[in-house]
């Protein structure tokens, strides 16, 4: 087939269009010849070709032509169109190609948003950015061609996963990647103003925006997954401590840092290395969760491969990457020209201070969880797993004085607040809060010390957000409805984690049981037929009046069983009914759910992205 | 003797220290508290005494073994040279089927009977716990 060779050799021209860009931009630096007047067309061509091998993939699969390997081992002629084509990133080399696409694209679109950057900064910019972009190429095309060609050609596909036949799995790993990608831009562009000696307020403004676009797919991303694991594993949650959801919030976390410390920088000249740092560590977590998730350490439904060989690729490629970067680092550190005041304790840019510190903890305590359990199997051959208990401990309690300061520092001043004096108002806020956490909690005679205090910081940070987000007429809107959104959200998990009630049991048709106030009534079940799997539908009524009708699905291409949950979804709770098959048996397991604030979670995730988009249109009304 | 601003840096270094390493104990503690080991019925026979903290039990789910009623299903895990017998009232996943892997997690009872809280099924239909596969291939 054509395509097989189209695909393979724009990939192929494409790594020498980088190696001349790499080479042309190395050159100018030399030879103090600073002009790149002609390399955008050299950046489209590269960004073109990975374009052309991508859309031939898809074709690949649209068409189903097993004689390429990719689309043997994951599609399947029954399987309906959106998944042929979403199946093209659902595996391991398509997805590379995914991630080596948007790099060339993130390059391109650097190269013309960055003209008022110094060109010596832009050059070196590009010369890191060749060097990742060159690393992945050489991966793809060595270890993971995604055009391998079989012989014969095989009349069928293996098919996909039929967990992943999904419409928003369909979308979830290309907006995750814009997320990790775009990180490998700030990572390039802050050691090429480190180099460069360009640490400042300009630079701080101008990679502001690389910034928030990582942060908002990357949010965006999480959001998806979560949605997914939601709905179709059938657990009933939305977050499980997993590995490789740890992997995803990781880099979060550290651009959540990067992203208001940046804005320090931006605004005082200070904390420059440590933006630096910051930066440098936000990639390393990206490349570090693609090395996790790909080589197969880690088993979930990510795991595409267990080759070996393309985890010892990755982490040779990834080692090379921090030990140069942490070397320019320390050439230059002394370098960074800071603005040597102190902080006054009662500062705007102390209380990012001490919220980036606390951030940092965060990821700590997750980085550790993560990978402690691989170290020690690495070490001693012991096998173990951290669970959500351990997460917790760490997270919650320290959580209380993160959302205090969140709630009280975008209310102080730069730089100073005039005198010391507490201020009243907030104080007697805070105490109305505690009071009302308390009286929250007594209702539902859940009180205790820890959740109270949870419960108080969170309506602190919400009440204050919400006064800010009426009175502020505008001013800093995007800061303040990303806060509030992240009030919604801590509040509403709170809420749904200690008023959510289950039910599990085994039923039988026509079987009926009590669940505190309902009725769950199993009435009957039908099976029925769909081009790639048979489902069974169950029956089932709750109180005489919600119909659930939960169904199992048997796929046939490759054999596996999923579930399909039902959930009735309204402003006030979810109810979730999941039913499962137990060998050939009259009994169906059966998990009944009711979880408040469901989709809450959801849109206060959506408000803090849309806070963050804010920041870009109030730039353009400037 | 030192100026004000030293004293007060060694304050700041002080408490730096000491809440990091207040950090770091915490951290140790709770992982110390909050790990799950993994063991095959091989390794819970071989135990010198039983575990009464949370593990994790995998292998093979034996052919004809699992039994359901209203109440709770039970199953025997086997790695095809010792077994132990598992009950479970919960949800199960759909990839548990007899003949195919299992990670059951829970409280021993005794030696042969194994109480589980969560039946752990997050994989593909191909997947088979690697501590399994390790174990299968030293046969």
């Amino acid at each position: 087939m054509i395509l097989n060779y189209i695909g393979s050799y724009s990939l192929l021209f494409s790594l020498l269009i980088s190696a001349i860009i790499f080479l042309i931009s190395i050159f100018s630096i030399q030879n103090k010849k600073e002009s790149i007047r002609n390399l955008n067309k050299l950046f489209f061509f590269q960004f073109f070709l990975v374009l052309i091998s991508f859309l031939s993939l898809i074709i690949l699969f649209v068409i189903s032509e097993f004689s390429n390997t990719t689309v043997f081992n994951n599609s399947h002629t029954n399987k309906p169109l959106l998944y042929k084509i979403s199946g093209t990133w659902g595996n391991h080399e398509g997805s590379l190609i995914l991630w080596l696409m948007i790099l060339t694209f993130f390059v391109f679109i650097y190269f013309l948003k960055s003209n008022t950057r110094p060109i010596r900064e832009r050059l070196f910019t590009i010369v890191f950015q060749e060097i990742i972009i060159i690393g992945f190429s050489i991966f793809l095309l060595k270890t993971s061609n995604p055009f391998n060609q079989v012989i014969p050609t095989p009349d069928q596909g293996l098919g996909l996963n039929p967990i992943l036949q999904d419409p928003i799995l369909a979308i979830h790993p290309p907006v995750l990647y814009l997320g990790y990608v775009s990180t490998s831009l700030i990572f390039s562009s802050a050691l090429a103003s480190l180099i460069c000696l360009n640490v400042n307020r300009e630079w701080a403004s101008f990679i502001k925006n690389w910034i928030f676009v990582s942060w908002i797919f990357l949010t965006l991303g999480i959001l998806l997954g979560s949605i997914w694991a939601y709905y179709e594993l059938g657990w009933g949650g939305f977050w499980f401590w997993d590995p490789v959801e740890n992997i995803s919030l990781m880099p979060w976390l550290c651009l959540t840092a990067l992203l208001h410390c940046t804005l320090v920088l931006e605004k005082r000249s200070s904390l420059g290395s440590w933006t630096i740092i910051l930066s440098i560590v936000s990639f390393t977590l990206s490349v570090c969760g693609t090395f996790l998730v790909r080589s197969g350490i880690l088993n979930s439904v990510h795991t595409f491969a267990n080759d070996p060989d393309r985890g010892v690729y990755i982490l040779i490629f990834l080692f090379f990457l921090i030990f140069s970067s942490l070397i320019i680092y320390f050439l230059y550190q002394d370098k960074i020209i800071s603005n040597k005041d102190h902080f006054n304790f009662l500062s705007k840019e102390s209380s990012i201070l001490i919220n980036n510190w606390f951030v940092m903890y965060f990821l700590s305590v997750v980085l550790i969880g993560t990978i402690y359990p691989i170290f020690l199997e690495v070490l001693s051959n012991e096998k173990i797993s951290v669970g959500p208990p351990f997460f917790n401990k760490l997270i919650i309690p320290f959580l209380i004085p993160f959302l205090i300061f969140m709630a009280i520092g975008p209310n102080l001043k730069w730089i100073k607040a005039k005198k010391f004096k507490i201020p009243i108002r907030l104080s007697i806020l805070l105490f109305i809060n505690l009071v009302i956490a308390f009286l929250v909690l007594k209702i539902f005679d859940e009180v205790t010390l820890k959740l109270t205090l949870l419960l108080t910081a969170s309506f602190y940070l919400f009440f204050i957000t919400f006064k800010d987000l009426i009175k502020k007429e505008y001013k800093n809107i995007s800061q303040t409805i990303s806060h509030f959104g992240f009030s919604l959200l801590i509040l509403s998990i709170i809420l749904n984690s200690f008023l959510s009630k289950e039910i599990i049991t085994n039923l039988k048709v026509g079987d009926e049981i009590n669940f505190q106030e309902n009725i769950i009534k199993f009435k009957k079940i039908e099976s029925s037929f769909s081009s790639n799997y048979q489902s069974l539908i169950g029956y089932f009524e709750i109180n005489n009046k919600h119909l659930f009708t939960p169904e199992v699905r048997i796929y046939d291409q490759p054999e596996v069983i999923t579930s399909e949950a039902d959930i009735k979804t309204n402003l006030f709770k979810d109810r979730f009914l999941v039913i499962n098959l137990v060998k050939d048996n009259d009994y169906l397991n059966v998990r009944y759910q009711e979880k408040p604030l469901m989709i809450w979670i959801w849109l206060s995730t959506i408000l803090i992205t849309i806070g963050g988009s804010l920041s870009f249109i109030k730039k353009y009304e400037k | 003797m030192y100026g004000k601003k030293v004293k007060l840096r060694i304050l700041f270094l002080v408490i730096l220290l000491s809440s990091i390493v207040l950090t770091i104990f915490l951290v140790l503690k709770s992982l110390e508290e909050n790990v799950i080991y993994f063991l095959s019925p091989t390794d819970v026979k071989n135990l010198n005494e039983i575990k009464y903290d949370k593990i994790r039990v995998g292998g093979m789910v034996k052919n004809n073994s699992v039994k359901i009623n209203s109440q709770k299903i039970t199953f025997i895990i086997t790695d095809f040279k010792n077994e132990i017998n598992v009950t479970y009232s919960g949800l199960v996943p759909n990839l548990f089927q007899e003949d195919k892997g299992v990670v059951a997690e829970g409280f021993l009872k005794d030696k042969n009977y194994f109480k589980a809280e969560k039946i752990l099924a997050k994989h593909d239909e191909n997947y088979m716990p690697p501590e399994i596969k390790e174990k299968l291939g030293e046969k």
